[in-house]
């Protein structure tokens, strides 16, 4: 594979809470246009590598740098205004909304009118919030979920929901996407359908995925580099053969004995 | 056919609007001064309302500040509208401040002018207070109302202390406190039905993945804390107006509490929730006052219990919050649509 340019790049993070080291020392650096996939055991500290990077948390030492900017502790909202947008293992939809009304919450960044502009009723504020309101619809033909736009967001069947949260994600217009468990709680044929989408979201929407997953299939299927965490250290990296290969991944994942016997 | 009902629903609401301006102009004729003293007020709990449903149930940030606000707006608009010669009259004990004293301003401007400085406050008590979530937001707003109303008990030179001002004009007729309930209510259902208020509601739901979205999510608290203030500062204004007397006693936590109910008992997150709520709780809070009269029932004489109807406010509260915690409205909203549907099977708006 060449080499592209890095879109992110994290040094050395470390991330202590009181006495517990949940990561230690990680650094990645993710070229830019890839599917990537963070990978490990539960509580290896995957999640706390993504709340790092979108400023949820402020690592204890290391570096965050976006295209060339620093990024580290900076407030989560500005991470997402740098173009980082990214969906949570557990789905955060805003539930009372319809599904069309979350969409253009992820516009919102962008809007130029303010606030005060809403009570006078200008032309020029109506026409943006119009066009913002066509621009969350086409997102959401998109994605295939133009025909419930107008049903509230809790109503939606699983699968729908993380499709959801993702295009949420989508209207920031993120050049890079953190996708946290996407494939969670999807059956086979579900996850097939997620691993053809998240590549054509790669094409269309020009962006750099990382994503963490438990799914071995998913990871395997559409990263094409992948880290491995375990106990917030990083024991592999490389393409999905080397890390299927590696020992110290087998090893992680389904302990000593089984090295032993194989 | 959606052009259509554009059409239809704007002839409605102009008929509705046009309905309401007959109904006031018809009203002082033939109304006593009683009821029409509790059609005021429920403009008056409308407006109120509506800024507490936009910092509670649109914004999700638990506040007990209105009373604080409307202690405000009641002063400030006051002190602009009483005339010179009443300004000799209520201040004897110490004398007004004379720049205070020189200072006068139509209705308009009184009101406006105490909207504005309980923003002001708003905006200054909001940056530090709503970094606080939940439960804590609602102490500390509290104690911010009580603040206000100790300082306005302490500040002789300028509120006259514990006297209150008396002999304040009038003006708050059945035009005036519908007009600022409508103005309020157009400027909320604008803000709410923007992205802006879309953005507001994510909050609400979920302050974490609203930072994710790109949202400065403390910025949009204060700005939906301090649009809230205003309209308390309004509603504060014209109240003090309308019963022409105000002390620094009337802006107890009860105050508060009425408004609460209102938001609560209309539907948290709905604008015309709180109108409805307003309505019911006036009327309730009026004709609740029998309970207090004493009472005959045949031979048995029940003796007039001051603050029952407190009581009894309280337990409904509760059974509300029990029975139908979402309000009479629940966070639907009042729509042409809706209702005409509902028509057509039966009224059914509960």
């Amino acid at each position: 594979m060449a080499d592209r340019p890095v879109i992110l790049d994290a040094a050395n993070l470390t991330m202590r809470f009181g006495g517990v080291t949940a990561v230690s020392d990680f650094s990645m650096a993710i070229q830019e246009n890839r599917i990537v996939g963070l990978i490990g055991p539960n509580g290896a500290g995957k999640t706390t590598s993504f709340n790092m990077i979108t400023g949820y948390y402020r690592p204890t030492e290391g570096k965050v740098s976006f295209l060339g900017n620093d990024i580290t502790g900076m407030a989560p909202y500005k991470v997402c205004r740098m173009g980082i947008a990214r969906t949570f293992q557990n789905i955060r939809l805003f539930k009372n909304e319809t599904v069309l009304q979350n969409v253009m919450i992820g516009s919102q960044r962008r809007q130029k009118s303010r606030w005060w502009q809403a009570p006078l009723n200008l032309p020029s504020f109506n026409k943006e919030e119009r066009e913002v309101r066509e621009k969350a619809m086409e997102l959401l033909e998109r994605v295939d979920l133009h025909k419930v736009a107008d049903e509230r967001s809790e109503s939606l069947p699983y699968g729908q929901q993380r499709r959801l949260e993702i295009a949420r994600a989508l209207a920031t217009e993120p050049r890079f996407l953190l996708l946290d468990e996407p494939a969670a709680g999807m059956n086979p044929e579900e996850s097939h359908v997620l691993m053809g989408f998240i590549r054509r979201l790669r094409d269309e929407f020009n962006l750099t995925i990382l994503l963490i997953e438990h799914d071995m299939k998913v990871v395997m299927g559409v990263c094409e580099h992948i880290w491995v965490l375990d106990y917030g250290k990083l024991i592999a990296q490389g393409n999905p053969k080397e890390i299927q290969g590696n020992p110290k991944v087998i090893e992680a994942y389904l302990g000593e004995e089984y090295l032993a016997d194989a | 056919m959606m052009e259509a009902n554009k059409t239809r629903n704007l002839f409605l609401s102009l008929t509705a609007l046009a309905v309401v301006g007959v109904f006031l102009w018809w009203a002082p004729s033939h109304l006593d001064g009683y009821k029409i003293q509790i059609l005021n007020l429920i403009a008056i709990y409308s407006i109120l309302g509506l800024s507490l449903n936009l910092i509670y149930g649109i914004t999700g940030m638990f506040s007990l500040g209105t009373a604080g606000f409307m202690c405000i707006g009641a002063y400030v608009s006051s002190m602009l509208i009483l005339p010179q010669m009443q300004k000799d009259m209520i201040f004897i004990l110490e004398p007004l401040h004379p720049l205070l004293y020189a200072a006068h301003a139509p209705f308009v401007v009184a009101v406006l002018a105490g909207g504005v400085v309980a923003a002001l406050a708003g905006l200054l008590i909001g940056i530090p207070v709503l970094k606080l979530g939940g439960d804590y937001l609602g102490i500390a707003t509290l104690g911010f109302a009580e603040i206000i109303r100790v300082v306005a008990n302490n500040i002789p030179t300028i509120t006259n202390g514990a006297l209150g001002l008396k002999g304040i004009p009038p003006y708050a007729n059945l035009w005036w406190n519908y007009g600022w309930t409508f103005f309020t209510l157009y400027v909320m259902y604008r803000l709410v039905n923007s992205n802006f208020g879309n953005a507001l509601k994510a909050i609400r739901d979920d302050e974490l993945a609203a930072k994710a979205m790109g949202i400065d999510t403390s910025r949009y608290r204060v700005i939906s804390f301090t649009i809230g203030a205003f309209f308390a500062g309004i509603g504060g204004a014209l109240m003090a107006s309308l019963l022409t007397t105000i002390d620094p006693k009337m802006f107890m936590v009860t105050m508060t509490y009425n408004v609460l109910m209102v938001v609560v008992a209309g539907g948290l997150g709905s604008l015309a929730g709180s109108v409805i709520g307003a309505t019911i709780v006036t009327i309730l809070l009026e004709w609740l006052r029998i309970v207090e009269n004493p009472i005959s029932i045949g031979s048995l004489h029940i003796p007039g219990i001051p603050g029952m109807r407190m009581v009894i406010f309280a337990i409904s509260l509760i059974l509300i919050i029990i029975y139908r915690p979402d309000g009479v409205m629940g966070n639907r909203e009042f729509t042409w649509n809706g209702l005409l549907r509902s028509g057509k099977g039966g009224k059914s708006n509960g």
